[in-house]
């Protein structure tokens, strides 16, 4: 019995991650086809994929820990702008060097882990009212401030955001040269989170621990784990990821400004969701979201070629992407119980 | 009988402490008093021009859009135990509807291109549809209210933009002010008359049928009233129409009051003043008995400190931060870890004053 409801389980996870991985490769096809001419093909899009969603997979890692643990944090999208304004200002206006705009980054993110993961975990407030405020709270301290746009121009800064990683492979251009393929460092960065973050999850006593309390908290209770520490260590690697990418976000847009980042919250939910992870906790894997920030990013790219669509379709098919795997959870979560 | 009474004369504090709305009324009081500390004349109301004029009338006139929302957030809250983060959003998309229907397609008009009343309920159905979708991933697919509406927090702006092609639609008529204006010989501002209409009309549905009843017992066991036989997934559905119904007049007034539809603009961060709005009104954030008085008037407070912060030089961009701290210290206040902690203290301070008593055990 014990182990068909394992095998049952692992259908239903291994499902919907099949289908996500097809739902990528179908699109990124389709991108293929229509959008031969737009250089879709070349390996250097593909890429691009990664170049400028470094920072969204990273934050999608913490958010999958969280969901995992069956909570929420809405508050990543603000963490992500105080990052970059903070950073920012710092650099451009107090003069600090770029070595302590990063420590400063981790810090901020470990912050506001710290004090949503304690209400959380320590008072049992609901993650959504939490992080809603705290997305809030970000928001505001980011316009308090500044509400000005600052570039940010420090050298060091500079060198390392255009710092290109060249690959031994690439495309030959109109004109018949071979142009290289490159990364940034934040790609590295984010790979490198991701695949720690898979090890974590997977092999630590921590990582069962989080899915042992998603799965169900009074159970996992009363097999003796400290339901409350492992929760708030979780929202502790979920807020110092926050903080990490918001870095790796500011790398990429070298700026810091209010707007900034606006909705990565739903973006890293979306993702995580479209990857796998179940909202009731419990079930996900970071390489399954790390396909579901790559459908986000072929999504935007697909919709940026088109060129006449508003951007704003990118977030209404997001949307309409998020509802259509979250009802495809239920249906399954649903047939599950029909089948006990 | 005799020992209540006593009691009650006793306590009588105590009992005036333990009402529902004794702390949304402190706090409204907290907040108006500083108002009158630092402005004066902030109670004094004149007549201008034929309407009534002061800053009193322009906190209830200004948080008449968010009294709106909160009576629907209540009923969402109370039902779903989750909140609706929608909205803000759903708002934008009446006001797109409403103007993009007046104005037939154009940017700016003059007049009216369609019947008033055919854009007023177009932008109605479309809000309720909001709703409608929102209670159908909430009570049918059973997914977290905040996750399911997170869908249209994210979209609703780019429907709305959809709606009037990203363009801000101008409608310059005058009848389509009133509603965010004074009516003609009336001196009261038209949103507070909105606000009021809605909130009787509300509470005498709530009162005269059993919906009350349901939502709370809905909100507080969903398997047991199901098993009354009420349907609970039905009445969950209800309140998330309605709470799509109320956010589309809330939009609607909001638009008038601008005479436009201004997508990105139309009731951006409300939610989280609605959801404020029901915390300080002493509702349980997490679902059960409402008191839908002490939502509204934790609406006038939560409009009262804004108009205060405004007036203390706070730019709408910082205002969020304030906001956010006053929730999360009234949902820790909310907390039962915090209850039966302050409790703890309560008894301990108690068994201090018991004359050589060691403390736990007599108590």
């Amino acid at each position: 019995m014990k182990l068909l409801k394992k095998r049952e389980k692992l259908n239903g996870t291994a499902f919907l991650l099949m289908i996500t991985i097809g739902l990528f490769v179908a699109m990124y096809a389709v991108g293929m086809v229509i959008f031969a001419d737009k250089g879709f093909a070349k390996p250097q899009m593909f890429l691009n994929l990664f170049i400028s969603n470094a920072a969204l997979i990273v934050i999608s890692c913490g958010m999958t820990i969280v969901m995992i643990t069956g909570g929420i944090d809405i508050s990543v999208g603000s963490v992500t702008a105080l990052v970059c304004m903070v950073c920012a200002y710092q650099m451009e206006i107090n003069g600090i060097n770029a070595y302590a705009a990063v420590l400063i980054a981790l810090c901020i993110g470990l912050a506001f882990g710290v004090v949503q993961g304690y209400l959380v975990a320590y008072l049992d407030i609901q993650p959504f009212i939490v992080s809603l405020a705290g997305l809030f709270f970000g928001r505001g301290l980011t316009a308090i401030i500044s509400t000005e746009m600052i570039s940010i121009k420090n050298a060091t800064f500079i060198a390392w955001a255009n710092y290109k990683i060249y690959l031994p492979f690439g495309s030959v251009n109109k004109k018949g040269v071979f142009q290289p393929a490159y990364i940034y460092p934040t790609v590295i960065i984010a790979l490198v989170v991701l695949i720690l973050i898979s090890i974590i999850l997977k092999y630590t006593k921590f990582g069962r621990k989080l899915y042992a309390i998603g799965g169900n908290q009074n159970s996992a209770l009363m097999m003796g784990l400290n339901v409350r520490k492992t929760k708030f260590q979780a929202y502790i690697l979920d807020g110092f990821l926050a903080g990490l990418g918001g870095f790796l976000f500011c790398l990429n847009s070298c700026a810091g400004f209010v707007e900034q980042a606006k909705g990565m919250e739903m973006d890293a939910i979306s993702a995580s969701v479209i990857g796998g992870t179940l909202l009731s906790g419990g079930v996900g894997n970071p390489i399954g979201t790390l396909f579901g920030v790559l459908i986000k990013g072929t999504i935007s790219s697909l919709i940026t070629s088109q060129g006449t669509l508003s951007s704003w379709w990118v977030r209404i098919v997001l949307s309409g992407l998020l509802c259509f795997f979250i009802v495809l959870q239920s249906i399954i979560a649903s047939k599950k119980r029909k089948g006990h | 009988m005799t020992k209540d009474n006593t009691n009650k004369k006793n306590f009588n504090i105590k009992s005036i402490t333990a009402h529902h709305l004794f702390i949304p009324f402190v706090c409204l009081a907290i907040v108006l008093l500083v108002n009158v500390i630092k402005t004066p004349d902030f109670f004094s109301i004149s007549i201008n021009n034929g309407v009534l004029y002061g800053y009193v009338i322009d906190v209830i006139n200004r948080a008449s859009e968010l009294v709106i929302l909160a009576v629907g957030m209540t009923l969402v809250t109370a039902a779903s135990g989750g909140q609706d983060i929608s909205v803000g959003a759903v708002m934008a998309v009446s006001g797109a509807v409403c103007c993009q229907i007046l104005s037939g397609g154009e940017v700016s008009v003059n007049s009216f291109q369609n019947p008033l009343i055919l854009a007023v309920l177009a932008a109605c159905a479309a809000a309720a549809l909001c709703g409608a979708f929102n209670g159908f991933l909430v009570s049918k697919m059973h997914i977290q209210p905040m996750v399911a509406t997170l869908i249209l927090y994210t979209a609703g702006r780019g429907i709305a933009q959809l709606v009037t092609n990203g363009q801000i639609t101008y409608i310059r008529v005058d009848t389509y002010k009133i509603a965010g204006g004074y009516i003609t010989g009336c001196p009261i501002p038209t949103p507070a008359l909105f606000a009021i209409v809605v909130v009787v009309i509300v509470s005498l549905i709530l009162k005269k049928t059993a919906l009350g009843l349901y939502i709370e017992s809905v909100g507080i066991n969903g398997n047991a009233s199901r098993l009354v036989g009420l349907s609970a997934a039905s009445i969950q559905w209800i309140t998330y129409i309605l709470c799509g119904l109320l956010a589309g007049i809330a939009g609607i007034v909001n638009s008038s009051r601008i005479y436009s539809a201004d997508a990105n603009n139309i009731g951006l961060n409300i939610e989280m003043d609605a959801i404020l709005a029901v915390a300080l009104g002493g509702n349980v954030l997490s679902g059960g008995k409402f008191s839908l008085a002490g939502s509204v008037i934790g609406a006038y407070t939560i409009q009262a400190m804004t108009t205060t912060l405004y007036a203390m030089n706070v730019s709408s961009d910082q205002l969020p931060v304030y906001k956010a701290i006053v929730v999360v210290i009234i949902v820790t206040m909310q907390s039962p870890v915090f209850k039966k902690f302050t409790q703890n203290l309560r008894l301990r301070w108690a068994a201090r004053r018991i004359p050589n008593g060691k403390g736990g055990a007599t108590v």
